[in-house]
């Protein structure tokens, strides 16, 4: 099991996973590979995860997988002083990938979102803005999705203890919807879909229950997102309906985000400036 | 006499980030000359303002958002929602799809409970950090939690695509039923299940809890022939009884300096308690008979009802419940005739309230001309609890002065472990009716 290709990682990685701003769904990925959980946590010495063990670390780490988006000012602080103690850092899920749906903030008013909520905002501390991990350190690895895929996540930790580099889909949703034999939800009418542009690694889960893609794992690499949304737009949508297409749990990716902003925001930047 | 030789006796117990609870929180508990001065269950998870985002959305744009509100409990927050704007547009759903949201409630309380009897409750019973450390002691046992929970999450997976944010709920039903078969090639693992859970309540019944009486108080729903899941009343110990629309008549939340979460209160600042030893006491009634016969095997039902921390056993209890009823549903399954009747949002009020595992979950949308959501409020059911579990820290501080500090620390972190809260859940509040910044 040794060799050379591992130098760099122990034979029993320290292992932190942690979360900033999220669900936990991604976390809770990792308890829910049941069938491997108990001999894949073996492998590790699993020093910090605070939703299941009581035992803490704030490092040194060999990997660390992080969920969530960095909302607060402490949470910015805080992935700096990770990055510094970690040699292998990975990103889990769309928002530590992309900001995740708390990203549609950046298009609006903070301080009127904060002050629609509490009463006495000055307890909360939050940033304007929800951003990905990758905006504030150097990121190793990324496992993409709303919540990410157990079977990609697997084979992650299975990649990582032997000491290999992960085999991960870079493919559109189209390809997994055909594989499957999904007839297409855009020839039948059935909606929108947003496969054509989003990486696969649901395997293609909502056309296969009938209804559009809609973006969950992200704009895969060298996406031509407007094309799609200029097709929408000849189909008769309008720009407002086109935009919410795209404003979802991915909307801060760049080619969403680019998309969005041309036709006019999303649907919460109406309230932009409005007192609850 | 004159207070000149006083020394201030004060006890003070800190833990800055519980651990196996969903999300990020703190306790704090402080006693001086035998009186709590301060006793506060801190949730600093950062805010997403969820009641913010879902703002101009469609009503089936809200059912994939709220799911994102929490990664252990998505299928709750779909119901509620679902629920409401059903209620406010006026449709009755299939019976079929109302037995398979069922279903799917099922699978969410079977993942959830069994995620939270072996991997973050059993620990603090068997003297382990985690369920790790637990497989060395018991393998089989923490197997069994394994395969329960898989099954949970087979049942989501099969009827909405996957067990975290599934896909297939749409208001006036599913974006496409199982069929069937699809239902069937789950019964001989739901089987299975329904021994593993009856196995659960006898295990979790051989545990030696810490003593403690909390004051009964329990709010949950309750409905003429079902376990309240998606349907019936709001009740509560003291008389309350409202139709699930109307949950504000009754409570109302407001913000604390020391919290993220709103806290919820009944009528004048009255702490209440949800969840599982809420609904078996308040409609024990009407669980499964397989489920009743393994609580009254274990005898434990008086527990659950006065002892925070026999919550296990509830939710034990509610495990062979949600398998039992999970393996009638199969059984007695034909497919809708359509997946969803068809649906067309208009404007005015959509409240609701479900059996989230924590407990009752209730929303609260406006939805303006175009059938948009104006406004929203949703109110989880940790942030409900956390009145209730700080009133409880309260009354069990003077049982833990006498021992050594480390000691007494971990009874109260496994005090509020014993509520199964979920900080990421109740770090959303936003409540479009509060008065802006001051």
């Amino acid at each position: 099991m040794s060799g050379a290709v591992r130098a760099s990682i122990p034979s029993k990685p320290r292992l932190g996973i942690m979360k900033f701003a999220s669900c936990d769904g991604c976390q809770l990925t990792i308890l829910d590979l049941e069938d491997h959980l108990l001999d894949l946590l073996e492998r590790f010495d699993l020093v910090e995860f605070a939703e299941a063990s009581s035992y803490r670390s704030s490092g040194p780490f060999d990997v660390v997988l992080v969920e969530g988006s960095i909302s607060t000012p402490e949470q910015a602080e805080e992935i700096v002083r990770i990055r510094r103690e970690t040699p292998l850092l990975v990103t889990i899920g769309a928002c530590a990938t992309t900001g995740g749906i708390q990203a549609l903030r950046n298009w609006a008013d903070h301080d009127a979102y904060r002050a629609a909520i509490y009463a006495n905002p000055e307890y909360v501390e939050s940033l304007a803005t929800s951003t990905p991990i990758s905006d504030h350190v150097a990121v190793d690895a990324e496992l993409r999705g709303c919540p990410i895929a157990p079977e990609q996540l697997l084979e992650l930790l299975t990649a990582l203890v032997v000491g290999r580099r992960p085999q991960l889909p870079d493919e559109a949703v189209c390809l997994e919807c055909k594989r499957r034999g999904t007839v297409c939800v855009l020839v039948t009418g059935t909606g929108p879909c947003l496969g054509p542009v989003t990486f696969t690694g649901c395997g293609a889960m909502c056309p296969a229950f009938a209804r559009g893609c809609y973006g969950c794992f992200g704009p895969r690499e060298g996406a031509n997102a407007a094309s799609l949304a200029h097709w929408f737009g000849r189909d008769g949508r309008s720009d407002a309906d086109t935009a919410r297409l795209f404003s979802g749990f991915t909307a801060n990716a760049k080619p969403f985000r680019d998309v969005i902003d041309n036709l006019g925001g999303p649907p919460v930047a109406a309230t932009k400036g409005e007192k609850a | 006499m004159h207070g000149t030789n006083v020394t201030t006796n004060e006890h003070r117990f800190e833990v800055a980030g519980l651990t196996r609870v969903e999300g990020e929180g703190s306790l704090r508990l402080v006693v001086r000359d035998g009186q709590v001065t301060e006793a506060q269950l801190a949730i600093f998870e950062a805010p997403r303002y969820f009641e913010r985002l879902v703002v101009g959305r469609t009503p089936d744009e809200v059912l994939d958002i709220v799911a994102r509100i929490c990664g252990i409990c998505p299928v709750a927050y779909q119901m509620s929602a679902v629920h409401a704007f059903e209620d406010l547009a006026g449709i009755a759903v299939d019976p079929a799809v109302r037995s398979l949201r069922r279903l799917l409630y099922c699978g969410e309380w079977i993942e959830s409970h069994a995620l939270h009897v072996y991997l973050l409750h059993a620990p603090d019973f068997l003297g382990v950090a985690n369920a790790v450390e637990l497989a060395a002691l018991d393998r089989p046992a923490v197997e069994r939690g394994l395969a329960l929970k898989k099954a949970g999450n087979r049942i989501v997976s099969i009827l909405g695509g996957r067990p975290i944010h599934p896909v297939s709920v749409r208001v006036g039903g599913f974006s496409k039923a199982p069929t069937k078969r699809e239902l069937q090639a789950m019964r001989a693992d739901l089987d299975a299940a329904l021994g593993h859970a009856i196995a659960t309540v006898d295990w979790v019944s051989t545990f030696v809890a810490p003593e403690f009486e909390r004051e009964e108080r329990f709010v949950s729903l309750r409905h003429p022939d079902e376990y309240p899941m998606n349907d019936g009343r709001i009740v509560s110990s003291d008389g309350v009884d409202l139709a699930p629309t109307d949950w504000e008549s009754a409570f109302h939340e407001e913000q604390v300096p020391w919290s993220h979460a709103l806290q919820s209160h009944m009528g004048d600042r009255i702490p209440y308690l949800l969840g599982p030893a809420a609904r078996i006491t308040l409609a024990g009634d009407r669980l499964h008979p397989e489920a009743r016969a393994a609580l009254d095997r274990i005898g434990l039902a008086e527990a659950i009802r006065r002892n925070p921390y026999w919550s296990i056993a509830a939710r034990a209890v509610e495990l062979v419940h949600a398998v039992a009823e999970a393996i009638d549903i199969v059984d007695g399954y034909v497919p809708p005739e359509v997946s969803a009747r068809p649906y067309a949002a208009g404007p005015g009020r959509a409240c609701w309230a479900t059996e989230a595992p924590r407990g009752l979950l209730f929303h609260h949308y406006e939805l303006d001309e175009r059938g948009l959501i104006a406004s929203a409020k949703i109110v989880p059911p940790t942030s409900q609890n956390q009145a209730a579990i700080e009133a409880d820290m309260t009354s069990f501080a003077p049982s833990i002065l006498d021992l050594p500090h480390d000691a007494a620390t971990h009874k109260l972190e496994q005090l509020i472990r014993s509520y199964d809260p979920c900080i990421s859940c109740a770090t959303h509040f936003l409540d479009l009716t509060v008065e802006p910044a001051r």
